[in-house]
C-alpha cells in the first residue's frame, strides 16, 4: 500500500496496548514527547480478550494525571484500529500530529531550570 | 487491609513548596495492594513532581524508593544513611507509617501523600469497601459476621432503624441496611433466636473512645 505518515511519529511496539501502563506514558512525557497516543486493535477484538478496553481506561486516567501535572489532558490518546486498517492507521496519525502542533511543545522543552 | 486515596495532586504539590531535595516513599504492604502507595504509584507521583516542578519553574530532585513496611523499625533503619540528604520526605503509607518514620527521623519533615480512609476489603478490582473500625470488642459471633459497627451507618445495635427500606439503608440507595443482612442471615441459618436474646450496652473503652490503644507482650520482648 505505501501509505506514508509523519514522520515525527516514533512507533513503539507492545503485545497488546494493555501492555501499557501509566508510568511509561509519564516518562515519554517526562523525556520530551509532545503527545502520546495508543493504538490498539478494535472493541471485542482482543487476541487477550481485554487488553484494549483497559488501555482505553487507562487512557482516561492518565489524560486526569497529565492534567494536573500541567502537561494538559490533550496530549495522550487512544484509538482502536484493525490491522487491516492501513489508510486508517495513516489518516489517525496525521489527524493526532496535526492536533499536537496546535497544541505546541511539550511545556517541559520550553523550560530551563 | 489498611486503604487509602492519594491527596489531591495541588494539596501535594503545595505541601512541598518549601523543599527542593525530596524522596517519594512508599510501603509495600496495604497501600500497595490498594493501589496508592506502591513502588508503582511512586514512581507515578515522583514522575508527577518532577513535571509539575519544571512547568512551575522549580528547581527540584525527586528520588524514589520504597520500603517492606513504614511500620516496623526494622525496615525503616534501610533510610538512615540517605534520609539526611532529603530536605523532605513524601511518605506514601497510611498514616501509621507517616509518623512512625517521622518519630525514627525527626530531623527531616516526613509529609502525607495520602489519606488514609479506612480498613477494608477488596470487594473487586478497583473497589474497596470498609469492614471494620477497630472497635477493640467484636460482635461478629452474635451479629452472623456482619459488623455492625461499621456497616450499619448508625452503628446502633438492636435491628435495623426506620431509615432502613428495601433492604438499603437511607444514606445511599446502593449501600445495604447492615441489619438487614444480619436479619436475612439469622432466618437462612434459623437463628433469630439469637436476635432476640438481650446483650448488655457495648463497652466502647476498647474503642477510641478510650484514647489512643496499645498493645503488649512481654514474652515477644528483645
Amino acid at each position: 500500500m505505501r501509505i506514508s505518515y509523519p514522520t515525527s511519529i516514533k512507533i513503539i511496539k507492545v503485545p497488546c496496548t494493555g501492555r501499557v501502563d501509566i508510568i511509561h506514558i509519564l516518562k515519554a512525557f517526562e523525556a520530551g514527547a509532545d503527545g502520546v497516543y495508543l493504538v490498539g486493535c478494535l472493541e471485542g477484538d482482543c487476541h487477550y480478550l481485554n487488553g484494549n478496553i483497559r488501555a482505553g481506561k487507562r487512557v482516561k486516567y492518565i489524560k486526569k494525571l497529565l492534567e494536573e501535572t500541567g502537561i494538559g489532558s490533550d496530549r495522550v490518546s487512544m484509538y482502536n484500529v484493525s490491522s487491516a486498517e492501513g489508510m486508517k492507521f495513516a489518516e489517525i496519525a496525521r489527524e493526532f500530529t496535526e492536533k499536537i502542533k496546535a497544541l505546541g511543545p511539550n511545556p517541559l522543552k520550553l523550560i530551563r531550570v | 487491609m489498611i486503604v487509602a486515596d492519594r491527596k489531591p495532586f495541588d494539596e501535594i504539590i503545595k505541601m512541598l513548596a518549601p523543599y527542593s531535595n525530596i524522596l517519594v516513599l512508599g510501603c509495600n504492604e496495604c497501600v500497595t495492594v490498594c493501589a496508592v502507595g506502591g513502588a508503582k504509584e511512586v514512581a507515578i507521583l515522583a514522575s508527577q513532581i518532577r513535571m509539575r516542578r519544571m512547568t512551575d519553574g522549580v528547581k527540584t530532585k525527586v528520588d524514589e524508593k520504597t520500603l517492606e513496611r513504614q511500620c516496623d523499625t526494622e525496615y525503616l533503619e534501610e533510610l538512615k544513611d540517605v534520609i539526611g540528604s532529603y530536605d523532605a520526605v513524601l511518605s506514601l503509607a497510611c498514616g501509621c507509617g507517616v509518623q512512625f518514620l517521622g518519630e525514627r527521623y525527626i530531623d527531616t519533615p516526613v509529609l502525607p501523600g495520602v489519606n488514609t480512609t479506612f480498613m477494608g476489603v477488596t470487594e473487586k478490582q478497583g473497589f474497596w469497601t470498609e469492614r471494620c473500625q477497630g472497635c477493640g470488642n467484636c460482635v461478629l459471633d452474635r451479629t452472623m459476621g456482619i459488623c455492625p459497627v461499621t456497616r450499619c451507618a448508625k452503628s446502633i445495635f438492636n435491628g435495623p432503624c426506620g431509615g432502613s427500606w428495601g433492604g438499603k439503608c437511607e444514606i445511599d440507595k446502593d449501600l445495604p441496611c447492615a441489619w438487614h443482612l444480619i436479619i436475612e442471615r439469622y432466618k437462612e441459618r434459623g437463628r433469630m433466636d439469637a436476635f432476640m436474646e438481650i446483650i448488655p450496652p457495648k463497652d466502647w473503652s476498647t474503642a477510641r473512645d478510650g484514647g489512643p490503644r496499645k498493645r503488649h507482650r512481654e514474652d515477644m520482648e528483645i
